[in-house]
C-alpha cells in the first residue's frame, strides 16, 4: 500500500485515501483531430516497467487531483508535483535521471 | 507411548490443571500447554487424516509450521475449523475434534485411497475428469466438492468482536527470539519508536530450549533481563501472540494479535488486525527444520527433531519411549542428548554423513548413544502409530541392513529460515550451497518510497543459526534500522553470545540417495496435501518445470500450512529432477499472510451497522416507520414502495401510481445530485460539461442535459437550472452525484485550470420533494405563500420564495408526466415540511410512492434512465436524444468520439417501445432473437430489453429496449427469449405510451 504526499495539502495519505486516475500528461484531443491521434489519446497508454508518470486523487483528504513520478517495479517515488503543468518539474526529472540514468517516458526524458 | 514425564517442561504449570475434550474424550492438560502438547501427554497420536489419501496423521512440528495438527475448535458461535493444534493454548472447557475422516478418526473409509495411490498422482484430476465432458457437471464436480476442503465452514454466527489498530512506528520487529530482542535493544536505545512483536506466548524462541549462553548468563535469563529492559523503555511496546503477518509497499504491515483465543471467557475483542506504518522493518523470524525425504516418513511418531526437543524441555511430554533421531547436521543431535537427560532412551542416531565431528557428537558419545553414520532410514514400520525403522546405507538404493525397533522418528534435514516477510514485498534470496539454504541477500531488500531498503533481516532469518552470530546479528539490525529512521542516541554494546562448535551439514533431500520408485513414493513432501517425491518426479518429466507450474499440478505447497515445512524439499527434488541447480529453478512466490489470520479480524468492527455508512435522507425516518420497503441505491436507501397494512410490494405500487396519475403523488428526491457550478467561466464550463448548450439558459429556467464522457457514452443525465449570471445548479442521478462532481473537478483541476469556476456539491444540504399529480397546486395553494400557478411558474422554470412558512426553491419539472413540482427547502426544514405536505394534502388523496413508481411513471413517459437504458456502451444517438447534442457547439466531451466510424453508423441498436401481443411483461434484459447463428454456434440477436414494466395505467405490460433499426421498424413483430427457454412475441413501438402530446405535465 504505497503513501504519496500530496503536494496540496502536504499530507503523506495512505493508497486508501487516494484514487488512482490513470496516466498524467495526456494531450486532449477534440474535434478535429485525426482518427489516430484521437484513438491514441481515447485508449493508447504507457504501461512501463520503472519509471511512470500518474494521476492520484486525494479522494479522502483535500480532493484535489496531483501528478506522481515513480518506478513501477520498484515502487520507489520520485516526487508528487501540481496537476496544473504540462511536463513534471525539473528537480523531478533530475531526481529520476540520479537514479535511473538514460530514463525516457513518452517525449519526457 | 507418548506420556507426561514428573518435573519437566518450563512452560507448564503442573498445579494449575485444565480438562479439554478431544472427539468428546474427556482429558487432562496443564496450563501453559499446546492443544498438541496436551494430546501428546494424553497418548494421543493420532490428530487427523490427510488431505487426499486419508492417510492417518500425528503432530510434526511444535509451531506455525505444524501441516497435519488441524482441528475443529470450538462449537455453535465459537466454533471454527483448520485450528492448529500446535498453536493453540489449552483453557478449561476447550473442545476440539478432528477433521477429515467418516466416520471416526480411528475408523477411517476414506484411507482406502491410500491403497488406490498408485492410481491418484499428480494431475490425476486434470487427467481423469477430462472425458466424457457431460461427466464434469453431473458426476465428477459434485463428488469432487463433496470429498474436498479440511475442515467445515461454521454455520452460527460469530459472536467475538473483533478490531484494528493503526500504529505508525519507527522500526517494527516481527520475532521476539534473541536476535528480535537484540534489535529492539539496540533500536530502543537510540532513541527510536519501536514495536517489538513475537507471534507465541513467549519471548526468546529456540534458544532458551537450547540454553547457550549470552553475555556470561543462561539464555533464558539474558532473555528475561533483556524483556525487562525493554518494557522499562517508554518508546518501545511489546506485544506477544502477535504474529507478523505481512509486509507491504512503502513500510506498510500487517500484524495478527489473538488477545483471548487463549482465554475466551475475557473481555475485550478476541482478535486485534494492527496495522503498521513502520519507517523500518526487521525480520527476526527466526527458521524452520525440514523433514528428511525417506519412505513413510507421514506416520505418526515420525516429528521435526526440534519439536520432540520442544515437547520433552517446553511441556515436559515425551513423544516416545524410544526414539530414532535420522539427521544429516549436527543440531538434531541436541534432541538426542535432550532425550536421553530426560531419562528416555535413543536406541541410534542414524547420520547420513560419513564424517562427523563437533562437541554434540561427542557429548552424544558420551552419554553412551549409538551413532550410525552414513546410513539413513529405508522405510519407517507401523500403521497408525511408529513401531520401528529399517535402516539402510544412505548412498545405496534401500537394501535394508537391520531393523531397530523404536514408537518415534525424529527427523532432521538442515534449517531454512524463514524469508517469508522479507519477500513478501519483493526482497530477494541468495542459495547458501554451504548450509543448504536460502537466505536474504542484504543487497536486493524490499525498497521503499525513498528508493532504499525498509526491511533488514536479522538472526536465524539471516541465516546465522548460531547464537553468537544470532544475537550479534539482531543487535547490529536493530541500531541499523534506528539510524535508518533517524535516531542516533548512543546506546550499549553488542550482546555476546557462545555456542557449542557444530560441523557442517551434508544436504539430504531424498533418503537413501538411489530410492526406488516404491519407496519415493511413500516419501511425503508435503503432508497436508499428500505430495510425495514420486509427484513432483513425475511433474517434471510431463513438462511441469518452472517451480510455479510444477506446485499447481502436484499441490506441493498449497495447503493452509503453504509449504512451510515441504517447499525447500519439494523445489530440491524438481532440480534434481531437471538436472538443474536449486537456485536456478528457484522458489514459489511468497505471500502474506505468513500463517492464516481470522476473516473476522480482516472486517474487524466493520459489520452490521458499522459495515458500511447508510445515508440518510430528512424524510427517512418517517419512511421507515410508514412502511418503506427499502432498496439500496448507492449508500442510500430508498424506499421502493410504502406498503400499507395487508398489501404485498406489487399492489402498493400500482396504488401510488394510480394515485399519482389522478390525485396527489409525494417523492422524496432528496437523493439527487445538486451541483452548484459558479463563476465567470461556469457557462462556458457547462458547455463542455453536457452535450446541450448551458450557457444559453436564460437565468430562471431548467433545461434537461445529458453528460458524456470523453468515449462518446452517455454517463449521467438531469435538470440544470440557472440561478442567476455567473451560477448554475446541476441535478444528477442519485448514484452520480459524488462522480459527477469529482468529474467536473477533475476537468477544472487538469485540463481548464485556467478557468475560472468553482463547483460544490450541497447534495445533503436540501431536501428536495416531488408534488406530482393533477392536485399538486392545489396543495401547495393550500399551503399558501408564493405563486404557483402556471403563469407564473411555467413548466421547466424554477423560483424561490416560500411555501406556507418554508424556504422554497421551485422547480417545475416533471419525471411522471403529471403536473409536477419539485421542491427543494433546506435539510433542516425537510421533515417538517414533508409532514405539512401530508397533512395539507389529506383533502387531495395524498400518498407518498417510492422509487418502483417512479421507475414506471417516467417509463409510461418513453424517458430513459441512466443504468437501465445506458450501460456504459450507450450513446446519446441510440436513445434518440440527437435533439439534445448542440450543433452550434465546436466542442464539448463526447463530441469528437461521436464521430468515429462505429459511433456515426447507422446502423445501430436504437430505443423503441415494445409491447408484447399477449400483454404480459417481457423479462428484464431479454433478447430479441434475430436469424441464423453466429461463428460460435450462439443464435443470433437483434435488440434487447431494458427498462420492462407491468403499467397500472396502461393495465398491461410495457417495455423500452434497444433494437436493431428499430425506429425505423414500427408495428413489427419480434421475439424474445424468456428464462424459462420460451419466447415472447412484442411489437415494436413509440416508446411514449402515455400522454404523448405532454398536456398533463404541462398545465
Amino acid at each position: 500500500m504505497l503513501t504519496l504526499r500530496c503536494p496540496y495539502c502536504g499530507v503523506d495519505a495512505d493508497e486508501t485515501d487516494l484514487h488512482g486516475e490513470g496516466q498524467a500528461h495526456l494531450k486532449r484531443e477534440g474535434p478535429g483531430s485525426s482518427d489516430e491521434d484521437f484513438e491514441d489519446y481515447l485508449f493508447m497508454r504507457e504501461n512501463p516497467k520503472g519509471v511512470h508518470f500518474e494521476r492520484w486523487r486525494h479522494a479522502y483528504g483535500c480532493g484535489k487531483y496531483f501528478h506522481a513520478a515513480r518506478c513501477t517495479n520498484t515502487l520507489q517515488v520520485f516526487g508528487t508535483y501540481s496537476a496544473q503543468t504540462l511536463e513534471p518539474p525539473q528537480d523531478i526529472k533530475d531526481k529520476i535521471s540520479d537514479a535511473r540514468p538514460g530514463w525516457s517516458w513518452g517525449t519526457f526524458k | 507411548m507418548s506420556t507426561r514425564l514428573a518435573n519437566q517442561g518450563r512452560l507448564i504449570n503442573t498445579d494449575k490443571a485444565v480438562s479439554f475434550t478431544f472427539n468428546g474424550r474427556h482429558l487432562r492438560g496443564f496450563e501453559g500447554d499446546t492443544l498438541a502438547s496436551a494430546l501428546l501427554a494424553n497418548d494421543q497420536m493420532l490428530v487427523g487424516r490427510s488431505f487426499k489419501y486419508h492417510r492417518p496423521r500425528g503432530v510434526v512440528a511444535s509451531g506455525a509450521e505444524e501441516p497435519n495438527g488441524l482441528v475443529n475448535l470450538g462449537k455453535g458461535a465459537t466454533f471454527e475449523p483448520n485450528q492448529r493444534v500446535t498453536t493453540t493454548e489449552v483453557f478449561e472447557g476447550l473442545t476440539a475434534t478432528s477433521q477429515n475422516h467418516w466416520p471416526s478418526l480411528e475408523f477411517d473409509v476414506g484411507a482406502i485411497n491410500t491403497h488406490l495411490s498408485r492410481f491418484l498422482p499428480a494431475g490425476f484430476y486434470y487427467k481423469m475428469f477430462m472425458y466424457p465432458r457431460s461427466f464434469w457437471k453431473h458426476v465428477y464436480e459434485p463428488i469432487i466438492r463433496k470429498s474436498a476442503g479440511l475442515g467445515k465452514a461454521p454455520k452460527d454466527r460469530d459472536q467475538d468482536t473483533y478490531e484494528h489498530f493503526h500504529a505508525h512506528v519507527d522500526v517494527l520487529i516481527v520475532g521476539g527470539g534473541i536476535a528480535g530482542l537484540a534489535a529492539a535493544l539496540a533500536a530502543g536505545e537510540r532513541g527510536a519508536r519501536v514495536l517489538l512483536i513475537e507471534q507465541t506466548a513467549h519471548w526468546g524462541g529456540r534458544a532458551v530450549v537450547d540454553t547457550p549462553e549470552i553475555d556470561g548468563m543462561p539464555a533464558q535469563e539474558w532473555v528475561n533481563t533483556t524483556v525487562q529492559a525493554l518494557e522499562s523503555m517508554k518508546n518501545v511496546d511489546l506485544r506477544l501472540r502477535c504474529m507478523g503477518a505481512g509486509v507491504y509497499d512503502h513500510g506498510y504491515a500487517l500484524a495478527y494479535e489473538r488477545l483471548t483465543d487463549h482465554q475466551p471467557d475475557a473481555d475485550g475483542p478476541r482478535h486485534r488486525l494492527w496495522r503498521v506504518r513502520a519507517t523500518q522493518i526487521v525480520t527476526a523470524t527466526g527458521a524452520i527444520e525440514r523433514p528428511l525425504s525417506f519412505a513413510a516418513n507421514d506416520l505418526p511418531g515420525v516429528l521435526l527433531a526440534s519439536a520432540v526437543r520442544d515437547y520433552v524441555v517446553n511441556f515436559g511430554v515425551s513423544v516416545g519411549d524410544r526414539t530414532v533421531v535420522v539427521t544429516n547436521n549436527d543440531d538434531a543431535y541436541r534432541t538426542a542428548i535432550a532425550l536421553k537427560k530426560a531419562g528416555l532412551d535413543v536406541p541410534a542416531i542414524v547420520d547420513a554423513r560419513s564424517e562427523v565431528e563437533g562437541d554434540l557428537i561427542d557429548q552424544a558419545r558420551a552419554l553412551g548413544i549409538r551413532i550410525e553414520l552414513g546410513k539413513g532410514i529405508a522405510k519407517v514400520k507401523g500403521g497408525k502409530r511408529v513401531t520401528g525403522v529399517a535402516l539402510c546405507s544412505q548412498a545405496g538404493q534401500g537394501a535394508v541392513l537391520e531393523e531397530i525397533e523404536c514408537d518415534c522418528v525424529a527427523m532432521s534435514g538442515g534449517w531454512s529460515p524463514v524469508v517469508h516477510l522479507w519477500s513478501h514485498c519483493g526482497g530477494k534470496l541468495n542459495w547458501d550451497a554451504d548450509q543448504a539454504m536460502f537466505r536474504p541477500d542484504p543487497e536486493r531488500a524490499p525498497t521503499g518510497a525513498d528508493g532504499e531498503g525498509f526491511v533488514i533481516t536479522a538472526g536465524t532469518a539471516n541465516g546465522h543459526l548460531f547464537t553468537a552470530e544470532a544475537v550479534s546479528d539482531g543487535w547490529a539490525a536493530g541500531r541499523a534500522a534506528a539510524k535508518a529512521a533517524g535516531h542516533n542516541k548512543r546506546g550499549g554494546q553488542a550482546p555476546m553470545g557462545l555456542d557449542a562448535a557444530e560441523g557442517p551439514i551434508s544436504p539430504v533431500w531424498l533418503m537413501p540417495q538411489g530410492a526406488s520408485h516404491a519407496l519415493r513414493s511413500k516419501a511425503w513432501l508435503d503432508f497436508q496435501n499428500d505430495v510425495k517425491v514420486s509427484d513432483v518426479q513425475l511433474a517434471a518429466q510431463e513438462g511441469f518445470e518452472s517451480v510455479e507450474h510444477a506446485k499447481r499440478y502436484t499441490t506441493l505447497g498449497m495447503a493452509t500450512d503453504q509449504g512451510k515445512l515441504s517447499n525447500i524439499n519439494g523445489l530440491a527434488i524438481l532440480s534434481q529432477s531437471l538436472s538443474a541447480d536449486i537456485p536456478n529453478v528457484g522458489t514459489t512466490t511468497f505471500r502474506p499472510p505468513y500463517t492464516p489470520i481470522s476473516m473476522a479480524s480482516i472486517a474487524g468492527v466493520a459489520r452490521d451497522a458499522l459495515f458500511q455508512p447508510i445515508r440518510k435522507t430528512p424524510v427517512s425516518d418517517w419512511a421507515n416507520a410508514n412502511g418503506a420497503d427499502n432498496e439500496p441505491v448507492g449508500q442510500w436507501r430508498r424506499p421502493y414502495a410504502y406498503l400499507r397494512p395487508g398489501e404485498d410490494v406489487h399492489q402498493a405500487v400500482n396504488r401510488e401510481v394510480k394515485n399519482a396519475r389522478d390525485n396527489l403523488g409525494l417523492l422524496d428526491a432528496s437523493t439527487l445530485g445538486k451541483l452548484i457550478v459558479k463563476g465567470p467561466d461556469a457557462g462556458r464550463f457547462l458547455d463542455m460539461m453536457y452535450t446541450n448548450m448551458m450557457s444559453t439558459l436564460p437565468v430562471g429556467k431548467c433545461r434537461y442535459g445529458l453528460m458524456c464522457t470523453e468515449n462518446g457514452f452517455l454517463m449521467d443525465d438531469g435538470v440544470v437550472a440557472r440561478m442567476s449570471e455567473d451560477t448554475w445548479l446541476c441535478h444528477t442521478t442519485t448514484g452520480g452525484a459524488e462522480r459527477i462532481h469529482g468529474h467536473m473537478e477533475d476537468w477544472l483541476q487538469c485540463e481548464w485550470w485556467d478557468w475560472n469556476v468553482y463547483v460544490a456539491n450541497v447534495t445533503e444540504q436540501y431536501a428536495q420533494i416531488a408534488v406530482v399529480g393533477p392536485n399538486a397546486r392545489k396543495v401547495l395553494r393550500k399551503l399558501g405563500g408564493m405563486d404557483v400557478s402556471a403563469e407564473a411558474l411555467p413548466f421547466m422554470q424554477w423560483a424561490d420564495g416560500k411555501i406556507g412558512e418554508f424556504d422554497a426553491r421551485v422547480f417545475r419539472i416533471s419525471f411522471s408526466g403529471e403536473l409536477s413540482y419539485e421542491i427543494a427547502v433546506p435539510a433542516g426544514q425537510g421533515a417538517a415540511f414533508w409532514d405539512a405536505l401530508l397533512e395539507a394534502g389529506a383533502e387531495f388523496g395524498v400518498m407518498p410512492y417510492g422509487t418502483e413508481a417512479l421507475h414506471i411513471m417516467r417509463a409510461e413517459k418513453g424517458f430513459i434512465m441512466i443504468g437501465d437504458e445506458t450501460d456504459g456502451t450507450v450513446i446519446p444517438q441510440d436513445l434518440n436524444l440527437q435533439w439534445a447534442l448542440s450543433k452550434k457547439k465546436e466542442d464539448y466531451l463526447g463530441k469528437r468520439a461521436h464521430s468515429r466510424s462505429h459511433m456515426a453508423d447507422p446502423n445501430r441498436w436504437k430505443l423503441v417501445g415494445l409491447l408484447t401481443e399477449d400483454g404480459s411483461v417481457l423479462p428484464d434484459g431479454a433478447y430479441a432473437i434475430a436469424d441464423g447463428k453466429n461463428e460460435n454456434g450462439q443464435g443470433n440477436t437483434q435488440g434487447r430489453v431494458t427498462s420492462t414494466y407491468y403499467s397500472p395505467t396502461l393495465e398491461k405490460g410495457i417495455a423500452m429496449g434497444l433494437v436493431h433499426n428499430g425506429p425505423d421498424r414500427m408495428g413489427e413483430v419480434i421475439e424474445f427469449n424468456k428464462v424459462d427457454g420460451g419466447t415472447l412475441r412484442a411489437k415494436i413501438v413509440d416508446p411514449v405510451f402515455y400522454d404523448k402530446e405532454g398536456e398533463k405535465q404541462n398545465v
